[in-house]
């Protein structure tokens, strides 16, 4: 307990964030970081399902080789783009920093709010509003570009759905700096007394990191997204060849951006499971500071790799070298970070709850995904394996296996927290089987279908693929159970959940020091801290 | 910056220990905000150099038909706008609130002036038809037919029609210029970068406008003054920026050939 020498009063439960002020207007116009963390969560949540609906549509089409085909190749090519937008723009980037960032991160440095909670309303609000704009293009003008907009396809040839897709994304980009531009202040000015950097949580040096990519990066996508726009409305001729432009520096232009911003999806991730590792294991991390300096690390070479999406785009042998090399370094901070958590569980008190089983799922998953990473950054493999199902495998296992098995091992370790109720600790197990069984499922034949030249993103395959595709659909299925039996003990734990105690993982960060659901403003004394943030033993 | 200790009466938001704590804060958003609109207008410079390096001839050619004399007013005008942005904040500071207030409508003033010559350089360009990228130079009629050459010629006869040159204020030594410009190819790539980048500054400089005349309204109203200024000096740090990107734009696009 020495992590914090909190007065909170336990006794004030009957007053809570959840009951501060009640009806819907409450919650539309609350400055409660807390509140527009749950908002978020809805709204990421009812976007996953429309992501998932067209996950479901591609591979249950792939499912059968042939004729008489489920969705038209122009259909196909629609639901991939937008299964692409949604899960990458709305879900995996938003997903953890905004929906369990905004939650956590205030409370776990001892502060009433983030620095600027009218601004995290606006940031959400901006996010509706871009959300609602790329959304707009499946009703007007469907897109069948890709989520990556590759020029002069998407600026010559589409058609001009592509401009609100694009228009969404650059809306929800400038959410995205806002929010972390409020992280960045809140971690730097408002820790509670005693509260070194040195002492922050490790999901919030993850959150921190995350907060400076986006901060650094986004600009970038912003202005390659507006010349998009501008390539189609006015003709400005930067990424058109006809006119002189370069499609290639497009791909620059954007690789700059969105290799960062993998990493804005996996960071928060990585924070998730270290606060999981730590808390399941009733041990205090092994190696706090070579963990919290990792994340800072993987931020700051996630800038200098984005040319390993290009090696074949005609970039020269010295650039493709380069960026091989650079990007094998990313697995050095990651690999700090596995062993220390692999450390930290060792000889720990390990326990198996729901939100553990995630953590360790996405050990595992990570780890694959991470380790096929360096089969691509390697250029000579990469070229074999480029734009093949190995890539599409290799990036799943990244993002989905690991950024959502994080996302939900979060919500279930911190749902006590946000609702002052328990999960079914078996429907998140069942939900945890399901979705790690049906993950491998699918994903693995899809290595071997990229090794066997499997190209991505076709709407048909040659005959010898059939089984593996086969299983792969079957897989997509439990998957989507998964996640279904996972909704449904959420809803089932907010409803009749039994109560939850203060602090039921017996965790040591300040979240927990304080009631279950905490007071409007966190605390109802500022904590003092005095010693690091997991302090077991 | 010095007087805002004095300022503890001053009521600020529950999360911060004081107003000095919540100025401080503020003034990093702002400050880490500002950095990703350079960045974001980085992007911009980094391709105006590539295709610079790629086509020095068209960007030489090109930035001969600009009018140097309107750029170089421009930057004059937003430089006096930036010191009266500055006053303005002095004067904020000091609870000179009638001459702040001035100062402020001042600034507007500036970016209006601004934005209307802008105005005349940018119709020029529309009557003349070096529009950005595949609409250059292409007569409307005949765009939708794609046949770009053909519209091509058609510009060059409009070129070699003096009445027609006389109605757009067209001179014979710019008709020397456009048509070097013609002459080399790609050279509507020039074009593309210089609506892109003074029209992405030009809706900044719209909108410091609107944030500053929000500003202008608060400081009228009273609800800022000595012991509280972050959204004056903040505003003040945006127009800055939007100052300082044009400082980099004149001789970019005006005056390097």
């Amino acid at each position: 307990m020495s992590s914090a020498q909190t007065k909170t009063e336990h006794g004030h439960t009957d007053h809570n964030y959840l009951n501060h002020g009640s009806g819907i207007w409450s919650w539309m116009t609350t400055l409660d970081h807390k509140r527009i963390g749950l908002m978020y969560f809805a709204t990421v949540s009812t976007l996953f399902l429309i992501g998932g609906f067209f996950a479901l549509g591609i591979r249950l089409h792939l499912a059968k080789f042939g004729a008489t085909p489920l969705l038209e190749p122009d259909t196909y090519n629609k639901f991939m783009t937008f299964h692409g937008a949604i899960m990458v723009f709305m879900v995996i980037i938003p997903g953890i920093p905004a929906f369990l960032g905004n939650f956590v991160l205030p409370i776990q440095l001892g502060a009433k709010d983030v620095a600027f909670p009218r601004l995290n309303l606006a940031s959400y609000y901006i996010f509706i509003a871009g959300a609602a704009i790329a959304a707009s293009s499946m009703i007007f003008n469907q897109v069948d570009t890709g989520w990556t907009f590759y020029t002069p396809y998407s600026t010559a040839k589409t058609s001009n759905g592509v401009i609100l897709l694009v228009l969404g994304a650059f809306t929800m980009g400038f959410s995205s700096i806002l929010t972390g531009l409020n992280f960045i202040v809140t971690t730097h000015k408002l820790r509670a007394p005693g509260m070194t950097m040195d002492r922050i949580p490790l999901m919030i040096w993850a959150l921190y990191s995350t907060s400076i990519i986006q901060i650094l990066a986004t600009p970038i996508l912003a202005i390659t997204l507006l010349l998009i726009g501008a390539e189609k409305t006015l003709g400005v001729g930067i990424f058109d060849p006809d006119l002189g432009g370069d499609p290639v520096l497009f791909q620059h232009f954007f690789w700059f951006y969105s290799h960062p911003a993998v990493y804005i999806m996996i960071l928060p991730a990585m924070g998730v499971i270290s606060e999981l590792i730590t808390a399941f294991s009733k041990k205090t991390i092994f190696g706090y500071r070579a963990i919290a300096y990792s994340s800072v690390a993987i931020a700051a070479v996630s800038f200098l790799v984005w040319g390993h999406h290009m090696f074949v785009s005609g970039q020269s042998t010295l650039a493709g070298l380069v960026f091989s090399i650079i990007t094998m370094f990313v697995g050095v901070p990651t690999a700090i970070k596995l062993f220390n958590w692999i450390s930290t569980m060792y000889r720990g008190t390990v326990t198996f709850e729901a939100p553990m089983l995630f953590a360790l799922g996405f050990m595992f998953l990570f780890t694959i995904g991470g380790l096929t990473g360096v089969f691509l950054a390697s250029t000579g493999m990469d070229v074999h394996f480029h734009d093949t199902y190995f890539v599409v495998a290799h990036f799943h296992y990244v993002m989905v296996g690991g950024t959502l098995m994080a996302l939900m091992g979060g919500i279930f370790y911190w749902f006590p927290k946000m609702f002052g109720k328990m999960t079914s600790d078996l429907g998140g197990r069942i939900s945890w089987v399901l979705i790690f069984t049906g993950f491998n499922v699918t994903f693995f034949p899809q290595f071997v279908l990229g090794a066997m030249g499997m190209p991505r993103r076709y709407f048909d395959y040659l005959p010898e693929y059939t089984n593996l595709n086969q299983i792969s659909t079957v897989g997509s299925w439990l998957i989507g159970l998964g996640f279904l039996v996972g909704l449904i003990t959420i809803i089932h734990g907010i409803l009749k959940g039994e109560k939850a105690s203060d602090n039921p993982w017996g965790a040591k960060t300040l979240e927990w020091q304080t009631s279950s659901p905490p007071p409007h403003e966190n605390f109802t004394t500022t904590p003092t801290v005095t010693a690091g943030p997991y302090d077991f033993r | 910056m010095t007087s805002v200790s004095s300022s503890s009466e001053f009521h600020h938001q529950h999360h911060f220990k004081s107003a000095d704590h919540q100025y401080a804060s503020s003034k990093q958003g702002i400050w880490l905000f500002l950095c990703t609109e350079i960045l974001m207008f980085g992007g911009l410079f980094v391709g105006y150099l590539i295709y610079h390096s790629l086509y020095p001839t068209v960007f030489k050619n090109g930035s001969e038909t600009l009018d140097w004399k309107m750029g170089a007013v421009n930057t004059v005008v937003l430089l006096i706008s930036s010191f009266t942005m500055a006053a303005a904040i002095n004067y904020v500071q000091r609870g000179l609130h009638k001459i702040a207030a001035i100062m402020l409508a001042l600034t507007i003033a500036c970016a209006g002036a601004f934005m209307v010559i802008k105005y005349f350089e940018y119709s020029h360009k529309f009557h003349v038809g070096t529009v950005p990228g595949k609409f250059s130079l292409v007569d409307p009629s005949c765009a939708a037919g794609g046949k770009r050459a053909e519209c091509e010629s058609k510009i060059s006869a409009l070129l070699k029609n003096p009445a027609e040159l006389e109605k757009n204020h067209v001179s014979a030594e710019e008709v020397t210029r456009l048509k070097a410009v013609i002459s080399q190819p790609k050279w509507e790539m020039f074009y593309g970068f210089y609506f892109v980048m003074t029209g992405l500054h030009g809706v900044h400089v719209v909108a410091g406008a609107f944030l500053i005349f929000w500003v202008f309204i608060k400081t009228l109203r009273r609800k800022v003054g000595p012991e509280y200024y972050t959204p004056v000096e903040g505003v003040g740090l945006f127009w800055h920026v939007v100052d300082l990107v044009w400082i980099y734009l004149f001789p970019l696009l005006y005056l390097v050939g």
